[in-house]
């Protein structure tokens, strides 16, 4: 009887174990490929900067992955991220071109309140129709996504391009570090450049974490994604954490819009089309199940830069051709997914010689509830 | 929930669709009567074809309709959706115009033959799918990802950069209307797909089986049904649809474009499958409300045109009215809805319906 208590309590840690594994295979992998393209490729990978080039072209999406990580902790989905920088972009590209305002700091302060409500307001509104009306998060978020571009394209069919100086003042400014940096065929020292956006992004995934690890949400979002039932009987408010990471999701879309236009300074309508599929991609590769309760916003950020990566890889190999990438993509992508699969099924078959039969049932047979609530 | 499922009867789930449906017809009535009228003109092949936005809806709607009745299908009894629908269709629309080029000749044996391999095509990519979330139990959005993302580009390697033309009096007799029949062929299709399912589920009990397999799986399993092979018999009946919707597609314009043949046509069967009222978490469907569904949709596309909405804005219009659909066929307000019903209207309710409140 003992002894059986025993493997319970090591079983106890099994969720945060599978995210913990799910996480190492995403970063051993990430090393494996870098190495991989060091040794093949040479040139660009050998310098530092390469590594900061991922982070300045994905800033955004890293940010709007975590947006979708801690929804599927949670067991939704959130597909309007895209559609929501792309509303943000455009019109904080409108504003900072007519507002007229004279001193830059006020205008760009305003641009980031504006981008940062769009997001809340989304937020919102998606969290409380998911949450509290109990509508399948996907349509809302679907109808989000609708709503969106189409408000983008209210806005402006055309491109609009930033003109406000102060702002491509800030679009410009780089961290520059010269201790990472190269030297040029010329001789001249090339300092390392990291833009604005990639350090917030690798704040949001620190921040983001710490959220997740250590907060009374953040845990009663493994909670409710877990299982709905057993958090609602801990005592654990499920509407309300829904709800809250339904807005923490949309303000993050809307800080990932405004870092999309310090790195591109131009709205369009067509900006970040299609890259909630990226983002939702980059979490399963990092190991978020979209079933719920297992994830981490860590693996999230190694899912990113894997995606990346592999895009750099095709970039500077002789296969260069957006189908290739493509193709390479859902290589990839078949392949974490099913190596997930293979690894979580060897580890259930084993808990549950380990664990009691009966449990394991149970998880079966409430499914298709949790399901219902998921997707 | 569950309560919910056992005493909601057939028309209970046709309710919310056709009461959006009758508010959008009242609203064109009262907006311009003459939006209904149906008129006949001459084509310019010189045939008699039947014209008029009704007409239109119906026409244009049929790839949808045939795509929802097979994504009922599969969200039935997975419990999640197939998103790599519109991009599998490009490829069914590749194969067959490569089959088709490939004979030279357009005859109709030639296009039965190609159509016959299309099919097969696609019926093996959803066959891949379906490995993936029956064998390998992932979530089917997961595992329909990657077809959503590089599909697209299988098309293309099949086909090549060109969009090729299709130019025959057979095609566009698939595509647009039969010589001396008025009405358009496309509906004919929905017709033919809806009746084939009718009769697979009138003469076996794959309903059942389907039903059973999405509500309880374990349960399904132990009563000795093989729920591997409902939902891979599940996927191949989408594959079939699939590749008649990508047909149609595909002789309607006469060419082929795999950037745009059924581009975002998964989203747009995902929310009718929703509208007609059915639980996108599997279990119970009704085929009728998705096909439902697919017309209100396109209806309400029709609508805001007539109403000089931009194309490209359309987008927004539609999501208020899809958000204003499902918060009104949402369980809390219906919940709340009944028991308001009730206060007014007391009447003696079967036992139930009570506990429903």
């Amino acid at each position: 009887m003992k002894e059986k208590r025993k493997g319970f309590a090591l079983g106890r840690r099994e969720p945060l174990t599978d995210t913990q594994m799910l996480m190492f295979i995403s970063i051993g992998i990430f090393a494996a490929m870098y190495i991989g393209a060091m040794l093949t490729l040479g040139g660009g990978f050998l310098k530092p900067q390469m590594i900061f080039d991922l982070l300045n072209d994905n800033a955004a999406l890293i940010i709007i992955s975590c947006a979708l990580t801690i929804v599927m902790i949670g067991g939704g989905i959130n597909i309007s991220v895209g559609g929501v920088i792309g509303l943000t972009v455009m019109s904080c590209a409108l504003f900072l071109n007519n507002n007229g305002i004279e001193s830059a700091f006020l205008s760009i302060l305003l641009t980031f309140l504006l981008a940062l409500g769009i997001g809340l307001g989304f937020g919102l509104l998606q969290g409380f129709l998911v949450s509290h009306l109990e509508i399948q998060p996907f349509i809302v978020t679907l109808a989000g996504m609708f709503l969106a571009r189409g408000l983008t394209t209210i806005l402006s069919v055309n491109p609009v391009k930033v003109t406000n100086e102060g702002f491509l003042a800030l679009v410009s400014t780089k961290l520059k570090i010269s201790w990472l940096g190269y030297v040029a065929q010329n001789g001249n020292l090339i300092p390392a450049k990291i833009e604005i956006g990639a350090v917030v992004a690798v704040a949001v995934v620190f921040l983001m974490f710490l959220l997740l690890r250590y907060t009374k949400l953040g845990r009663g979002i493994y909670a409710v994604g877990g299982n709905r039932q057993s958090a609602l009987m801990l005592g654990i408010n499920v509407k309300n954490t829904i709800f809250w990471s339904y807005v923490i999701s949309g303000l993050l879309s809307g800080l990932a819009g405004f870092v999309f236009l310090m790195h591109k300074p131009a709205g369009n309508a067509s900006v970040a089309m299609r890259s909630e599929m990226d983002a939702i991609a980059s979490s399963i590769i990092g190991g978020t199940l979209l079933t719920g309760g297992v994830g981490g916003v860590i693996g999230t950020f190694f899912g990113t830069m894997i995606l990346a990566t592999i895009q750099k890889i095709i970039a500077l190999s002789p296969l260069n051709a957006s189908w290739w990438q493509e193709m390479a993509n859902g290589a990839m992508l078949s392949f974490f997914i099913l190596l997930q699969s293979v690894v979580l099924m060897r580890k259930n078959r084993s808990g549950s010689r380990k664990r009691k039969g009966p449990d394991g049932k149970k998880k079966k047979t409430e499914d298709p509830a949790a399901q219902s609530g998921s997707s | 929930m569950k309560q919910n499922r056992k005493t909601s009867s057939g028309l209970g789930q046709l309710l919310i669709p056709l009461v959006a449906l009758g508010i959008l017809i009242v609203f064109n009535i009262f907006r311009d009567i003459s939006f209904f009228s149906i008129g006949m003109r001459v084509n310019n092949a010189g045939n008699i074809v039947l014209t008029g936005n009704l007409i239109s809806i119906i026409d244009s709607a049929s790839e949808l309709a045939i795509i929802a009745m097979g994504m009922t299908l599969v969200t039935a009894a997975c419990g999640g959706q197939d998103i790599s629908v519109g991009a599998v269709g490009a490829i069914a629309g590749a194969v067959f115009v490569k089959v088709l080029q490939g004979m030279g000749a357009i005859t109709i044996g030639s296009v039965i033959l190609a159509f016959v391999l299309c099919c097969l095509a696609t019926i093996v990519f959803k066959l891949f799918n379906g490995t993936l979330v029956a064998v390998f139990k992932i979530q089917p959005m997961i595992a329909t990802l990657i077809l959503y993302s590089c599909a697209r580009s299988i098309a293309y390697w099949i086909n090549g950069d060109a969009t090729p033309q299709l130019k025959s009096s057979i095609i566009s007799s698939i595509g647009k209307t039969i010589p001396g029949i008025p009405v358009p062929t496309p509906i004919f299709a929905v017709i033919l797909v809806g009746l084939l399912l009718f009769l697979i589920f009138k003469f076996t009990s794959l309903r059942l089986y389907i039903q059973s397999v999405g509500i309880n799986q374990g349960a399904a399993r132990l009563n000795g049904m093989n729920p591997i092979m409902i939902k891979l018999i599940c996927f191949i009946l989408l594959g079939v649809c699939v590749s008649v919707a990508s047909l149609i597609g595909v002789c309607r314009l006469g060419q082929l474009n795999h950037k745009t043949l059924l581009v975002d046509i998964e989203m747009d069967a995902i929310l009718a499958v929703a509208i007609g009222g059915n639980s996108l978490g599997g279990g119970r469907f009704k085929l009728s409300g998705s096909i439902l569904g697919a017309y209100i949709i396109q209806m309400l596309t029709t609508t805001l045109y007539a109403m000089n909405v931009a194309p490209v804005n359309v987008k927004a219009y539609k999501a208020i009215v899809i958000i204003i659909i499902v918060v009104a066929g949402s369980p809390v307000v219906k919940n709340k809805l009944t028991a308001l019903w009730k206060r007014l209207r007391p009447v003696p309710v079967p036992e139930g319906a009570e506990k429903e409140g």
